[in-house]
Order: structure tokens, then C-alpha cells, then sequence
């Protein structure tokens, strides 16, 4: 086994935020932790010989293959399953896919920062093949001939020489005794060979979502078990003064009415202070906690208004403030320059709402803690948990559901620690609910942000000065009790790593007040990041009376990589991953561009109204270029056209990309066209989906996703699509209307 | 409390719940049918229609006392083995991402096709406009229930 001993940050280890932790190598047969994963997973009634931690194959020819990360609809159980089913070279068909508990053996399972795929792709392929070269090792033990005499393929083992054959089956307990091989001394297939990487697999979970007969987190059912639902202060750090439960108590169905602990500075995942309601079911508790009447000491975030606190950081932009990157010296370039511009933008606080609000149900026993829950991260609740109890995190097992979607949200262990300490205080089972209301109003919020841009540019166009700032709450607020700036990896968002040419650069960071829980919602401060760059991008290239997509091409310049240290001083994430292995590559913003100006004709003589915006943006070591069409009449915006392309490396299912992007534009389009949440006398306004509002059915444009494979590593793909389709859709409404909106979201301006 | 009498996928049930409750509770808590989703608990997102003698409702606002002696169609109603026109289209379209809501689609589009077999494409928007996808699988819901249109018209 190998570990790769990672460079964490005090942030990472509390938050699980990062790319990976220990990553495996083929583990010792038949492990204790993977006997108990499939009997925890699910009823496994054959006796399935396990060749490693990924790996067993029964004597009836199942396969059962466990797939580590969390399903939220981004495909990954599917890519996982392809990739190790490609090298063990097996039956589709005859494959069983299990989830894997919690346990760290698997490595990272924080199914986050567009990682499954990327930090998984060769691991998985090693899993598949050192699988199969235990067969085979098998085989040539059992007809006792030369390893090299034999060769498994389609799950079956050949003896060259002979022409005799056994199936894995029949291999299987065999093949379990065999040593580990060494991953150096594997070889792995050739990629004309793949059959299932790179082909449009149908989605592992298909026939049950059609059939209604899935297992999401509210779906779980276990004999006494207690729903509960909590009433959360509408504060952050307020807590109940006074409590009368009287009259909740007398709802038939409730069985007991528990105060939840004080929370704690940082918050962390550690549960929100309030009352919860458990009962026999969801109704009845639900109505028990409308019983309730409780009085709030409302603490000292009850004067934060998100009105306010995004006007102060607007004022904020506009003075200097700290420098995290720098090249050159900015006021010379300004002194220079021919025209000079500046704008300022902003992005609103946003929430996740995925269809499937927050839901975990926890079984307290003795110091042991059985969890099932939606997450998205298992490790960061068996961390969590037995903080909470005093435990230790062997003691935490835990189980992950399908998660109806989470975009982020479900990465916080929060939800679950709320139903161990109620499953430990009434000594039930209990599963707490988060409705939609919880959902909006007591979540792990997008930060609001302003940011200010100036640039100074030279007789033909280029880029001479560069000057941005920028202000947010940061994520890091939830895990430390003292400000300490926005973080390096949220400035590595679309801030610090930008691909234009400049002679001078200076980039600064002012970090906010946070008086609610700061997330990260996918594709994170990409989101208002990539908002305000390329709205400005395409704001000079308006100014030099140039097309954007000739104004890229332009500041793009000469074909290089990019090194944020070297360029710009900035100390740059790369969202974990190594410089050498996931490059900033000009060539393959260009190609994105490219392939965009071949599918659509930026220079069309469009009927008055309408326009084209374009915007291309890499993040999650993928680059996506998204350009929108709309069309803009008495104030009525309607968005008709979206070509997005993905250059995301390798593409192990193409179909599950392309959903991924379809999904992308539309997330993209809720929340620059609806996407708001806005807080007062600290507590969110925001409710539920009509005030909340995200895309529906009548707003969805017309999709068209191209993919540009290539044989780069793979790169994320469940994230990446959202950053340029925000900036993307205000530069058409620019084109088509010549009104620049520059704070989003955009029905602040016009219907939508 | 009298026990209520239901009709549900065409099979006799009798609960002991209040009038009050939602079908929506009815189903998933006490009689352990999950296909049924909640999504909002306002019939605002559409995670939860079932049909009630035919016809689409939100089941989250809709009390079950108001079902008596009336047929409720749910996910798990439409075909165990998936061989429903709708469902097969679902699947050849690869529709769904995480799933959640698509009980609560397919309810919807089912309903739209058994009223208005050949819909229009506004047929369709306004069919579905109640039900939210947050993963954004309304283009492939769209085609699906063009390609389900096909196949029942071409089956009947």
C-alpha cells in the first residue's frame, strides 16, 4: 500500500475540503472493513471472494464492485464502475455496485471539488487490473503453467496454449489467496481497447428511479424509529430563552420534545441551538413544531442585514486593501495606458436547495453510532460524530443513500450530528427532516460578494495595467472563531489564476463579516468570480469596438502554461492538484473558444433584441466556454440558445458529461437569473420555492453541449459548467439591449 | 379515530391517521411506499405528485381525508418493471441525474400524456411547469415525453 502524505491545512482537516487524503493501493485480500461493507451495504447472499478493497467476485460470476463516493445525480457510481469494470474486463450485466461505508482505507470519499473521477481515474484502473492479474495468477496456479500462458478477458481466464478456460467464478476463492501484485508491474489496457471507458453507460440506478424504488436519505426505515424535526434559532449563535412545549406534546404522534445543544464559535458541523419535535412520523412532527412556542434571545448577529453588509463591501473594493498576487507595477501601467476602465459587481448570497432537503437518521448505542444519511462526505460525519458523542471514529459507521442532489450542501456532517445527539438523548433511533423552509433559511450559504475591476489598455487593445479587488465572507468563518481573510484556494477560484497576458497585475482580497454559515455551493467562488471577470473581459472588448471572442483570441496572446507563483506571486491551489499533471494551458482555452466559434456565429446580424454572450472559464482543472443567446423585448427576458463546451480531459462516460452540463447551465441560470437570499435582522427572508425561485420547465433554453475529448487527465466535470454561464448570459443581455447589469441576479432588472 | 379506507395502485388499504395528514405522509410513513418524494411541503416543486382518480395533485398539500373512496395512483402503480412507455423513454433518454424529483416527473408526465396523447411542445411546458428539477433534466424530460408520445400512439 502507498500513502500520499498531503500538504492540509488546518481548514482542510476540519472542513474535508480538499481533493484527497490517503490513497490506496491494492489493499490485503478479504479486509475485515470490506466484509463488513457488504454486509452493511446491502443482502450479498452469495459469499463473494474478495480479491481488494474495490474488488470480489462471487462463485456464481457476480461482480461486486464497491463504489466509494457519493451518487448525487453527477454519475460518478456509473464512472467508477466503468473504469474498474474496464481493467477487470467483465460482464456489465453481472455487476452488482455497492456503496462503500465510511471508512478512510478507500481514501478520500468527500465527494467534493469535482474530484471522483479526477483523483480516482488511475487508482480505479489499478483496482480493476490487479483484480484481474489475481485471476489470472489463479488460473496458472490451478493448470500450474507460466503466468504469461494465460489471459483473462471477458470474465473469463484462457489458457493460450490449451484453449481451455475458466471463468472468474470459478476462479474466484483461488484467486483471493493469491499475493497482491505490485501496481508497478501491471499493465493496463490500451485505450482502443476500452469497453465501457468513454462509452455512454447508462446510469447504475436507472430502472429503480423510474420505478420509484430508490433509497434516498429520507427513505431510510428501521424498527422504533423517531422522525424529528427541529426549529433552528433564525440566528446564528441565538438560542431559546424560554420553551413551552405543551401543546406539541399533545399532537398524537409525538413522542418527546428535546432542546438542541448551545452552538458552538466556530460552528463547524456542530448542530444550530433550537428545539427539535421527535415523533412517530414526519406529519406529526411537523405539527409539533408548529405547537411550539418558544422566545429567542437572538444574539449579536441580529442586526446583520445582507443589504448592508454587501453595500459595505462594495465600499470595500473600492480602496486598496490586501495584495495576494502581483506583477509589475499597476499605476505605472495606468500612467500608460490609452483607455482606462473600471466596474464594479456584485453576486447575493445563494442557497443549494437540492430537491432532497438534508436528511440523516443516527442509532446511538453504548458509545457506538450507526449512521444513514445523504452525504457527501461520510469521513467528515464519522469525524464529527464521535467528536460530539466523546467517541472514537471507529465507532462511527456509516452508510450513504443516494443523495437527491447536493451541490455542496450535503459535504456538511451538520444534519447528522443533529441525529446522533437526539438518537443519544432519547436513546431511539431517530431520522431528523429538514423541510424546505429548514433548507432555505438554516443552511450553509454562498457568500454574498462585491468585487471591483480596473483595466488599462494600450493602442491596439492589449492589456497593460490590471488592478481587482474583491470582498466576501469567507468559508473559512465556519471553522474558525477569528477572521483570518479569504483563503488562498477560494482566491484560486477565477481570482488569483488568471490567462490573459498583462504587464501589470495586482490583485487584493478584504474578507467580510459572516453572520450566517458559509458554504460552498458548487463551483463555489468560482461563481462570483468568474461573474465579474468575464462581464469585464467583455466590457473592454466593447470598449475597443472588438468582438469578444477576437478580443480572447487576443488577450489570450502566445500559446503557454501559466504558473500562478511565477506570473503573479499568487500561491495557487490548483484545486489540488499537481502544476506538472493539470497544467494552465492557453491551447486548450483556445480550443474551447474555437470550437464555440465553429458552432456559433458570433457576427450574425441578430433581429433587434436579441444577442450573443460568451464566456470561458477553466476550473476543477476543466475548461468549459459557454455562449448564451437571448432575446430581450418590453422588458421580458427570455434566454434561447446555450452552446457550453467541456474540455475536461479524458471523458470516462460522455452521456453523464453532457448531463452535467445540461444540469450546469440550468443551476448557472437559476441563480443569475433568480438567485437570491437575502438576510435580515440576521435571519434569511427566503422560505421556499416561491420566493426562492430556481428554473423551471417554461425559462429552459435550448441546450448544446459539445465535448472536446482529448488524452489529458480527467478533469472535473460536476462543477465546472457553472462559472461561465452567469457572465456569459449579462453579456448577451449587453449585446442585445446595451444595458450593462452588472449585479446580479439579472430579474432585479428585468422579468424573466 | 375511524381507520380510513384507501385505494391505492389498485390495492385496499386501511390507515389509522389523521384526516388532516398528507397523503404524502400517508404513504411514505405508514404504509412504507418511498417512491413518492417530498420536495417542499407547499406544492410548490411537484416531487410528490401521485394521481387522485386520474388526476395529478400534490400530495404534501393535499389531505388524505379527502381520499376516501377515490384512487390514488403512485410511482410504484405505474409499472414494477419498468416496462411503462414513459419509463422506457426515461430510460432510453437517460433523463435522470440524482432522481429525487423524477417519481414526482413522471407522475406529471404521465398524467399529461393519459388527457393529451399528442402534446404540443407549450403542451408540455405547461404540463410540467409544477415540477422542479434542481440537477436541470428538463431538456431530456421534454424529448421523453415526446418519444413516450410516439410509442403509445403507435402501441394503441
Amino acid at each position: 500500500m502507498k500513502a500520499v502524505q498531503l500538504n492540509r491545512r488546518d481548514f482542510l482537516k476540519y472542513s474535508g475540503f480538499g481533493a484527497s487524503g490517503l490513497l490506496l493501493g491494492c489493499a490485503t485480500a478479504k479486509t475485515n472493513m470490506l466484509a463488513s461493507t457488504l454486509q452493511g451495504a446491502t443482502a450479498v447472499d452469495t459469499s463473494p471472494e474478495t480479491l481488494n478493497l474495490f474488488v470480489s467476485i462471487g462463485s456464481d460470476n457476480r461482480i461486486h464492485l464497491i463504489n466509494h463516493r457519493s451518487e448525487m445525480g453527477q454519475g460518478s457510481k456509473t464512472g467508477i464502475t466503468q473504469i474498474i469494470a474496464d481493467e477487470l474486463d467483465v460482464d456489465w450485466q453481472n455487476i452488482e455496485v455497492i456503496q462503500g461505508l465510511g471508512n478512510y482505507d478507500y481514501g478520500s470519499q468527500n465527494t467534493d471539488g469535482s474530484t471522483s473521477i479526477r483523483s480516482f481515474y488511475s487508482k480505479m484502473r489499478e483496482m480493476g487490473a490487479s483484480a484481474k492479474r489475481m485471476l489470472e495468477s489463479a488460473a496458472a496456479q490451478f493448470w500450474q503453467v507460466d503466468l504469461a500462458q494465460v489471459e483473462a478477458k471477458n470474465q473469463v481466464v484462457i489458457n493460450k496454449v490449451t484453449g481451455k478456460q475458466l471463468t472468474y467464478g470459478d476462479l474466484a476463492e483461488l484467486a483471493a489467496k493469491q499475493p497482491v501484485p505490485d501496481v508497478k508491474l501491471l499493465t493496463l489496457k490500451n485505450e482502443s481497447d476500452f469497453k465501457f471507458i468513454g462509452k455512454p453507460v447508462a446510469a447504475v440506478d436507472l430502472d429503480d428511479i423510474v420505478t420509484g424504488n430508490t433509497v434516498f436519505g429520507i427513505d431510510h426505515e428501521m424498527p422504533g424509529l423517531l422522525t424529528a424535526v427541529i426549529v433552528r434559532c433564525p440566528v446564528i449563535h441565538g438560542k431559546v430563552k424560554s420553551l413551552d412545549d405543551s401543546a406539541a406534546r399533545k399532537i398524537p404522534g409525538v413522542v418527546d420534545v428535546i432542546q438542541m445543544p448551545e452552538t458552538t464559535l466556530p460552528v463547524v458541523f456542530n448542530p444550530l441551538n433550537g428545539v427539535a419535535v421527535l415523533a412517530t412520523n414526519t406529519w406529526a412532527a411537523m405539527k409539533g413544531r408548529e405547537a411550539l412556542k418558544i422566545e429567542w434571545d437572538l444574539g449579536k448577529n441580529q442586526d446583520y442585514n445582507s443589504k448592508d453588509a454587501l453595500a459595505m463591501m462594495a465600499e470595500t473594493v473600492k480602496k486598496p486593501t490586501k495584495v495576494i498576487g502581483k506583477k509589475g507595477d499597476v499605476d505605472a501601467g495606468f500612467a500608460k495606458a490609452k483607455t482606462v476602465i473600471e466596474a464594479s459587481y456584485s453576486v447575493p448570497f445563494e442557497v443549494h436547495a437540492p430537491m432532497e432537503p438534508p436528511m440523516s437518521t443516527a442509532m446511538v448505542t453504548g458509545d457506538s453510532c450507526e449512521i444513514w444519511a445523504s452525504s457527501q462526505n461520510p469521513q467528515a460525519i464519522m469525524k464529527h460524530t464521535a467528536n460530539l458523542l466523546g467517541t472514537t471514529e471507529d465507532k462511527i459507521k456509516v452508510h450513504v443513500t443516494l443523495l437527491g442532489g447536493a451541490f455542496g450542501r450535503k459535504a456538511k456532517a451538520d444534519y447528522s450530528l443533529e441525529a446522533a445527539f437526539l438518537s443519544k438523548a432519547s436513546g431511539k433511533p431517530v431520522k431528523v427532516v429538514w423541510t424546505r423552509e429548514d433548507d432555505i433559511q438554516s443552511g450553509y450559504f454562498h457568500a454574498g460578494s462585491a468585487q471591483y475591476m480596473k483595466a488599462g489598455l494600450d493602442d491596439n487593445g492589449g492589456i497593460i495595467s490590471w488592478l481587482q479587488r474583491v470582498s466576501y465572507p469567507s468559508i473559512f468563518s465556519t471553522f474558525s472563531p477569528k477572521d483570518k481573510g479569504i483563503q488562498g484556494f477560494e482566491l484560486g477560484m477565477g481570482y488569483g489564476d488568471l490567462p490573459f497576458e498583462m504587464e501589470n497585475y495586482q490583485a487584493e482580497a478584504s474578507s467580510a463579516r459572516a453572520a450566517v454559515r458559509i458554504g460552498w455551493m458548487r463551483s463555489v467562488c468560482n461563481i462570483q468570480q468568474a461573474f465579474a471577470l468575464h462581464s469585464f473581459v467583455d466590457e473592454l472588448a466593447h470598449s475597443q469596438n472588438i468582438s469578444t471572442p477576437k478580443f480572447l483570441k487576443a488577450i489570450y496572446g502566445a500559446d503557454r502554461k501559466i504558473n500562478p507563483k511565477e506570473e503573479y506571486n499568487f500561491k495557487y491551489f490548483n484545486y489540488n492538484e499537481p502544476l506538472k499533471k493539470h497544467a494552465i494551458e492557453i491551447s486548450r482555452y483556445q480550443a474551447v473558444l474555437d470550437k464555440l466559434t465553429q458552432e456559433v456565429n458570433f457576427d450574425e446580424k441578430l433581429p433587434a433584441g436579441q444577442g450573443w454572450g460568451i464566456a470561458i472559464h477553466r476550473s476543477f482543472v476543466s475548461y468549459v466556454g459557454v455562449a448564451t443567446k437571448v432575446e430581450v423585448t418590453n422588458g421580458q427576458l427570455k434566454v434561447l440558445d446555450v452552446h457550453c463546451a467541456i474540455d475536461c480531459g479524458t471523458v470516462i462516460n460522455p452521456d453523464r458529461v453532457t448531463s452535467q452540463m445540461e444540469g450546469a447551465m440550468i443551476f448557472g441560470l437559476s441563480l443569475a437569473l433568480m438567485g437570491k437570499v437575502d438576510i435580515e435582522n440576521g435571519a434569511v427572508v427566503q422560505s421556499n420555492f416561491h420566493d426562492y425561485q430556481v428554473l423551471r420547465m417554461s425559462q429552459t433554453p435550448n441546450i448544446h453541449v459539445h465535448l472536446i475529448p482529448n488524452g489529458n487527465y480527467p478533469g472535473g466535470v460536476g462543477e465546472p459548467g457553472v462559472p461561465p454561464l452567469a457572465p456569459s448570459l449579462a453579456n448577451a443581455v449587453f449585446a442585445a439591449t446595451g444595458e450593462r447589469y452588472r449585479t446580479l441576479p439579472l430579474n432585479k432588472y428585468l422579468s424573466v | 379515530m375511524p381507520m380510513i379506507q384507501l385505494n391505492i395502485n389498485d390495492k385496499n388499504y386501511e390507515v389509522d391517521a389523521p384526516e388532516d395528514m398528507p397523503i404524502l405522509w400517508v404513504l411514505r410513513d405508514l404504509l412504507n411506499k418511498k417512491g413518492t418524494k417530498f420536495g417542499c411541503g407547499k406544492g410548490l416543486c411537484g416531487s410528490c405528485t401521485v394521481h387522485l382518480n386520474g388526476e395529478p395533485i400534490r400530495s404534501c398539500v393535499t389531505p388524505v381525508g379527502i381520499a376516501k373512496n377515490s384512487k390514488i395512483k403512485t410511482i410504484e402503480g405505474v409499472d414494477e418493471t419498468g416496462a411503462h412507455p414513459i419509463q422506457i423513454a426515461w430510460k432510453e433518454n437517460n433523463v435522470p441525474q440524482c432522481g429525487y424529483c423524477q417519481s414526482g416527473q413522471i407522475m406529471s408526465a404521465l398524467s399529461l400524456l393519459e388527457s393529451n396523447p399528442k402534446p404540443s411542445d407549450d403542451d408540455i411546458t405547461n404540463a410540467m411547469q409544477g415540477n422542479i428539477c434542481r440537477c436541470g433534466t428538463y431538456p431530456r424530460i421534454k424529448q421523453a415525453i415526446k418519444d413516450a408520445s410516439k410509442a403509445m400512439e403507435s402501441k394503441s
